[in-house]
């Protein structure tokens, strides 16, 4: 296997995009690496290997591939949960240090805190940033109502059905007014219907906010009907392996119409097609280790 | 007065008749329906009751035939109890229990939530003290008493102390397994929103543990009455233990008995009121699921 490093992360601006809004999103060389104990034996593992990435003001990026790919794991350090080995990361110019209200996640089982109601979750954020009551109140309404759910405003998670709940997470984290949007496979565990109707929520918040938007999903057609540029990322070490441009114009809040192009049919083909080519046949740990033991013994006898 | 009587009625039969393949005659005799809906609604209950008569009535005739220096009956502790309220001692002896019981009690829990959540929360804390936790909790602390009772005397003091340990090493578990128990990624929320320690202590943590300081509280009620008892048995004055001990050397087997039967219905009483709180403070617990609709 070649190695590959920077090959694919250069940011494609394709034609259509000819005039590159300003770069809301740049992750430069971002490398993590952790110890597995397996047994008695000690485990390097490289999750991120030199990952390049820029995201354009308002864009909508994808990061998909197969589990392993360290999708989730760019995302975390992104957010500023996680910290990168090496390299860095910035958001609108800033080093991105640790969490900040300058990016909101949306956690992939929306992580409500069953205690409160679905205004007082909304609230969370803004009671921590120390907004006071009666703003964050109102700020906290207006998010639920963007969200679709003025009506449940009152309830408390157990009463909220999964969609509702992701629905709140979105409105959580959109609360702080973040610059980025950040989704960690937020419709994953939602059924067909209900994740659709959140997708097209998501495209309609997108065209009124005006956010970036940077999400992980394992989901090719979420990612296409989504996006407009799928990051399709490998994994052993987990690396950008090739970015997909979506190019579907205009609005495609019709996600039924959208799915019907040749357009998305074929895009999806491709993805679908460069993800599984050289799908994990081979020991996925034991390559790691020897990548990260830098043994040099894999591009020797790729050669 | 006949008209409740018919609604009730009314209300009965159709509880009959609602229960799947219901043994009630079909046709519409309206006694033995009332009568089969309301053993029905009642059946464990009516059990209960007539388990508690026939526990009665064996122990007042097998009592009466006894050495009124071995046993007792249930008459005769009634007559007692009677006797005792009238003159104020149980009353006396009771206030004198309860005082050092909740005192210790709330000392407790008050001390046991804050070192449960700061042992779970922190593994500086949990190396340095986490030990003494555990030595505690499975250690018998009655041990200790003889101790005690150098330390604090014979009054108040020491049976508050009593209580005390007795009662915080559950409160101090419990706390520390339910800070444990929180998800990292609840701890996430907070710090995706840059919350400091403080804040991630007061707004998740705490709330996110309540249901396992409820448990730990609920826990260590019934030890707080064991250990008031233990203490007022070495102290020996006052209470309703003192009670215990003066009836014993005065061989008043009735006497004896009263104050423990108060002490049962104490300590089931206070367990009751624990749960009910738990309920109270910690609602999304319970599983209230209104009809959360789906879109």
């Amino acid at each position: 296997m070649p190695d590959q490093k920077l090959a694919a992360t250069t940011p494609r601006g394709g034609p259509e995009r000819a005039a590159p809004a300003a770069d809301r999103v740049v992750v430069d060389r971002v490398s993590k690496d952790f110890e597995l104990t397996v047994g008695r034996r000690r485990q390097h593992i490289r999750a991120l290997n030199e990952v390049s990435l820029t995201v354009a003001d308002g864009e909508i990026i994808a990061l998909t591939g197969l589990s392993g790919c360290g999708k989730t794991t760019l995302l975390r350090i992104i957010m500023g949960l996680e910290k990168a080995t090496s390299g860095g990361v910035s958001v609108g110019g800033q080093a991105v240090t640790g969490c900040g209200y300058d990016r909101g996640l949306v956690f992939q089982h929306a992580e409500l805190f069953p205690w409160r109601t679905a205004l007082q979750n909304v609230e969370f954020g803004l009671e921590v940033k120390g907004v006071p009551k009666p703003e964050r109140r109102r700020i906290a309404r207006e998010k639920l109502a963007l969200v679709g759910l003025g009506h449940a405003m009152d309830r408390r998670p157990s009463q909220l059905s999964g969609g509702m709940k992701q629905r709140v997470g979105l409105a959580r984290a959109l609360s702080i007014d973040p610059q980025v949007l950040l989704m960690d496979e937020p419709f994953g565990a939602l059924d067909a219907q209900t994740r659709e109707g959140l997708q097209a929520e998501v495209l309609r918040i997108h065209r009124e906010t005006g956010k970036t938007i940077v999400f992980v999903t394992h989901d090719l057609d979420e990612a296409v009907l989504l996006a407009h540029r799928v990051v399709l990322m490998s994994p052993n070490p987990g690396r950008v392996k090739r970015v997909f441009e979506v190019p579907i114009e205009g609005s495609r809040e019709d996600l039924v119409a959208v799915r019907g192009t040749e357009t998305f049919a074929e895009l999806r083909y491709e993805i679908w097609r460069s993800l599984m080519e050289h799908a994990p046949e081979e020991e996925p740990a034991r390559n790691a280790v020897l990548r990260a033991a830098g043994s040099g013994a894999e591009r020797s006898a790729g050669k | 007065m006949t008209t409740r009587n018919g609604t009730l009625t009314a209300g009965a039969r159709a509880a009959g008749a609602a229960a799947p393949g219901a043994g009630a005659p079909p046709s519409g005799a309206p006694a033995p329906t009332r009568g089969t809906g309301f053993v029905r609604r009642h059946r464990y209950r009516l059990i209960t009751a007539a388990s508690l008569v026939v526990l009665l009535v064996v122990w007042e005739i097998v009592g009466r035939r006894m050495d009124p220096l071995f046993a007792t009956y249930p008459t005769a502790i009634a007559r007692t109890f009677k006797d005792e309220l009238a003159d104020g001692t149980l009353l006396t002896a009771l206030w004198d229990s309860l005082k050092p019981l909740f005192l210790g009690y709330f000392l407790a829990a008050a001390a046991g939530i804050v070192i449960g959540m700061l042992v779970g929360r922190y593994r500086v804390v949990e190396a340095a003290v986490g030990l003494y936790i555990t030595a505690g909790y499975s250690m018998p602390m009655v041990a200790f008493i003889p101790l005690f009772l150098l330390w604090f005397g014979l009054g108040f003091t020491v049976k508050v102390a009593v209580v005390v340990v007795m009662t915080i090493f559950p409160i101090i578990i419990s706390t520390r397994a339910g800070v444990k128990a929180v998800p990292r990624s609840l701890v996430e929320v907070g710090n995706s929103f840059v919350a400091g320690e403080f804040a991630l202590m007061r707004k998740i943590i705490f709330p996110a543990t309540v249901p396992h300081i409820m448990t730990g509280l609920r826990l260590g009620i019934g030890r707080a009455v064991i250990g008031i008892v233990i203490a007022e048995f070495f102290t020996a004055i006052g209470g309703l233990g003192g009670l215990i001990i003066l009836a014993g050397q005065r061989f008043d087997t009735a006497a004896l008995f009263v104050p423990i039967v108060v002490l049962m219905v104490l300590g089931v009483g206070l367990t009751r009121l624990v749960g009910w709180l738990e309920g109270l403070v910690a609602p999304w617990q319970a599983g209230v699921s209104g009809g959360g609709d789906h879109d």
